[in-house]
């Protein structure tokens, strides 16, 4: 297995005032598989990406990746084996460095030497030229920025890539080409793939088995067959499948609105 | 000067030099469409103009020999600015009092600079107790009003450029620390931030790669319109006689040396005071428009 | 009978200035409103958000607006002032943006602001407006009117947000609602619940609406017709249940590239874009009026 995450739950405060993102999520993801997990805002979904990622500290439980349980400090080496896409193409890449520069930062960290043929063949990997080599990301398009994103995360060679809702910010026509991309690298380079997103029809394309996830909770585990045939059983996951399709003129349960907490 | 355009305009740069100086040009066309930003700068450069070619243009004997004949003689083509009433000529004493303002001005921010980010950047990073303490320390020097602390700095040091330089920068830092602290607690947790967590980088990397760049920006255009409080601080330790010592050119202590003839012989105390204020007004217009084209106002 | 159209728009073009020469965000765009729903649909940089702000008059300097045709109802909006724009947005023409974190006043409590829009609108006294606030919170279903009065945006949901924004845009009577993604900074179970009061809403006050969005899903299963646009100019128009019938390639390569549950493809076709689609459309589309009695 490549990923596996036993009862992991990260929580904020203490006391009464405790609020947890994530609680006792487990999940095995095998090598070379595409897993998703859907859910809205506040589902705990890219708390359980980050947690996966070694940003979260303070998460508790167990997450291994390619066999190996992960401490809370994860070491340079443990680094390799993991990276990840963030959702914002502008907010991921920092705004006074060149494409080079953004490139060659995790060769430096990780000294693997030949910084110009990795950075080269990196940028060639996802579809981009020398012309983009020097330019800074304010210069770039959001789909250019993305693919940008992915080069970094790949430059590392690592086995699972993590993708936080690579496509969210991106129009229509450019996600095709980003999900093309990510399906294409995936196939060529044999990566683990853990994606979260709010569109099931996007995680349905890129993903076989999918998580559903709701305040912090997995309530479901299906498939991208299952549904699209729309043979799911918890009544949340329904209502997503409601909602995906566009407007749903019979509503839903109006009296949600009122007593969604705080955000 | 088209090719040179051209390749700094280049919209694929092959290098990062290119990128960079592509960058700086592109920010400098932006600033010189503010007209007021342009007329800080060329005060700026004015007062840098003459405090270096100062020895060229004037005899330095002349600002600092006393020739009591002369003294108190109102603008006459011998002496421009008049002279002083110890019969020095003011002109060449001003353009010498704009290479100890100069260097006031380098000094201080030399120094506060890099204190500020090495107090601000790290509270900022790391938050918690370091931030505590780090912040107390700036609390406790912002507590006192700048001027009293700066002229308590200079008393317990002695009079003395270097010493009013050191006081002055001793009062100036806090709000740099802050202002980096802010900057980088605003950054911290930017994606471009995690994912170089991600990739495994180190704090300080982190924050020399990664967030120095950020603040700088906003520290330097603070500095500039801090300048101006810096040059009337040292004119006013000069002004009560504990930054530079006579006979040296001070704009300050000619002010104040300079109050004794005001009513009969103005020129002595209020052209160095019309220095001040040029000089002050050109940091400031200079800041503004940094600020303008930062913050894309244009 | 046949209604005068809500709003009538000509070749409204909107330019702006730039060091590469003038940009035309919006090229001719022609179309009329009845009491109907109207979707625009584009990605960014299309034009549509800048078209639904000039009707507005809110693209202002440096932009130029201009048009052979303008009318809401029988007001020539190009002939306004500023002042005059100023009492007919919220009386006659309101506009609700994406997200209500931004455009609600942080320091005041919801209620009060949409009380203040009925008192600036309607010059009614104090206790009028809050009566007329209260009404406007129940009709956008918000249960417990009189303790979300009190309550500051901070401390509302987004969803609750919007159709406090909605309740705000709507209490002074307009005829006419833009609404500019709307629902795009809502989770997805939360959109089709304030589309659904906009809908209620503007059937049951016989409004026009224009609805602005990037979900081609969404515009066509909300609203009775859409017009989509690519760099400035309308290059479809359709009714919306007959998307599928696209005859314009952007159109039709749009749809194509959107994953679909249940579809599976190993990759997605990819949108090719004809740069002929940039070129100036030599006779603009012009809708047809809405059938009467519509």
């Amino acid at each position: 297995m490549s990923i596996i995450l036993e009862h992991v739950t990260v929580s904020y405060g203490r006391g009464a005032k405790r609020f947890d993102a994530a609680r006792n999520v487990s999940l095995a993801v095998a090598e070379g598989e595409a897993y998703g997990l859907v859910g809205e805002s506040g589902s705990g979904k890219s708390t359980v990406l980050r947690a996966v990622a070694g940003l979260i500290a303070h998460a508790e439980g167990r997450v291994a990746l390619a066999g190996q349980t992960m401490g809370r400090r994860r070491t340079t080496a443990q680094r390799k084996t993991v990276q990840m896409v963030f959702q914002d193409p502008y907010g991921s890449l920092h705004p006074n460095q060149t494409v080079d520069q953004t490139l060659s930062m995790p060769i430096a960290i990780h000294k693997l030497g030949n910084a110009d043929r990795r950075v080269s063949a990196a940028l060639e990997e996802v579809g981009m030229g020398p012309t983009h080599r020097f330019r800074y990301p304010h210069q770039l398009s959001g789909g250019q920025r993305q693919r940008i994103a992915i080069a970094r995360a790949l430059i590392l060679e690592p086995r699972i890539l993590l993708l936080d809702e690579p496509t969210s910010a991106l129009d229509v026509s450019v996600q095709a080409e980003i999900l093309n991309l990510l399906s294409r690298l995936r196939r060529d380079l044999g990566l683990t793939i853990l994606m979260v997103s709010h569109d099931l029809a996007v995680i349905a394309h890129l993903c076989e088995r999918i998580a559903v996830m709701n305040r912090g909770e997995i309530v479901e585990e299906t498939t991208a067959d299952a549904l699209a045939a729309g043979d799911v059983k918890n009544p949340y996951t329904q209502q997503l499948l409601r909602s995906n399709k566009g407007f749903d003129p019979s509503g839903g349960e109006l009296d949600l609105l009122d007593s969604v907490p705080i955000r | 000067m088209t090719t040179w355009r051209g390749w700094l305009l280049n919209p694929a740069p092959t290098s990062r030099r290119q990128a960079q100086l592509g960058g700086w040009f592109r920010a400098w066309l932006a600033f010189r469409r503010n007209t007021l930003g342009m007329a800080g700068l060329f005060i700026v450069l004015l007062l840098i103009t003459i405090a270096v070619a100062a020895p060229l243009i004037a005899d330095p004997a002349t600002a600092l020999t006393q020739t009591l004949e002369d003294r108190l003689q109102p603008f006459s083509w011998a002496h421009p600015f008049g002279t002083d009433e110890l019969g020095r000529d003011i002109m060449a004493r001003m353009m010498f009092g704009a290479r100890i303002t100069l260097t006031i001005v380098i000094l201080v921010s030399l120094i506060v600079v890099p204190i500020g980010l090495a107090i601000g950047l790290p509270a900022g990073y790391f938050g918690g107790w370091i931030d505590a303490v780090l912040m107390r320390v700036t609390d406790i020097f912002l507590a006192f009003p700048r001027l009293i602390l700066a002229l308590a700095f200079a008393a317990a040091l002695g009079p003395g450029i270097e010493n009013a330089v050191i006081a002055i920068a001793l009062t100036a830092w806090p709000p740099y620390a802050r202002l980096a602290r802010a900057e980088t607690m605003t950054r911290r947790s930017s994606e471009f931030i995690q994912a170089a967590e991600l990739q495994g980088a180190s704090h300080l990397r982190i924050i020399a790669t990664q967030i120095v760049p950020l603040c700088l920006p906003s520290v330097i255009i603070r500095l500039t319109l801090d300048m101006a409080g810096i040059i009337l601080t040292a004119a006013g330790l000069g002004f009560l006689g504990l930054g530079a010592q006579p006979p040296s050119p001070e704009w300050g202590a000619m002010v104040s040396t300079g109050r004794a003839v005001l009513l009969d012989h103005w020129w002595v105390a209020t052209l160095p005071g019309i220095a001040i204020f040029i000089t002050s007004l050109g940091f400031n217009l200079l800041g503004d428009g940094l600020r303008d084209v930062a913050s894309g106002r244009g | 009978m046949m209604d005068m159209p809500l709003l009538r728009v000509r070749n409204l073009s909107v330019t702006y200035p730039s060091d590469d020469g003038d940009f035309r965000a919006v090229r001719n765009v022609s179309f009329t409103l009845g009491r109907e729903r109207l979707g625009i649909v584009g990605e960014s940089g299309s034009g549509k958000s800048t078209t639904g702000r000039a009707i507005m008059g809110l693209a202002r300097h440096p932009a130029r607006v201009q048009a052979d045709e303008l009318l809401l109802g029988d007001i020539d909006l190009r002939r306004q002032t500023e002042r005059q724009l100023r009492r007919l947005r919220g009386k006659r023409m309101a506009m609700v943006l994406q997200d209500p974190k931004y455009s609600l006043d942080p320091v005041m409590s919801v209620g009060q602001q949409v009380a203040e829009t009925h008192r600036t609108h309607l010059n009614s006294s104090k206790a009028e407006a809050k009566a007329a606030a209260l009404d406007m919170l129940n009709a956008v279903h918000i249960r417990d009117p009189e303790r979300v009065y009190a309550m500051y945006p901070h401390q509302v949901s987004g969803g609750m947000g919007q159709r406090i924004m909605i309740a705000m845009m709507l209490i002074a009577g307009p005829e006419l609602l833009i609404a500019d993604e709307p629902t795009s900074a809502l989770d997805v179970t939360v959109q089709s619940q304030v589309l659904s009061i906009m809908d209620e809403l503007v059937r049951s006050r016989g409004m026009g609406l224009i609805l602005i969005s990037h979900n081609l899903h969404l515009v066509s299963s909300f609203c009775d017709r859409v017009l989509v646009m690519y760099a400035g100019q309308i290059v479809e128009v359709c009714d919306a249940g007959r998307l599928a019938d696209a005859q314009h390639p952007y159109t039709r390569g749009l749809l194509a590239a959107l994953p679909e549950l249940g579809h599976r493809r190993r990759d997605l076709p990819q949108l090719q874009r004809d740069p002929a689609w940039m070129d100036d459309i030599i006779t603009p589309l012009e809708t047809r009026m809405p059938p009467p009695g519509a």
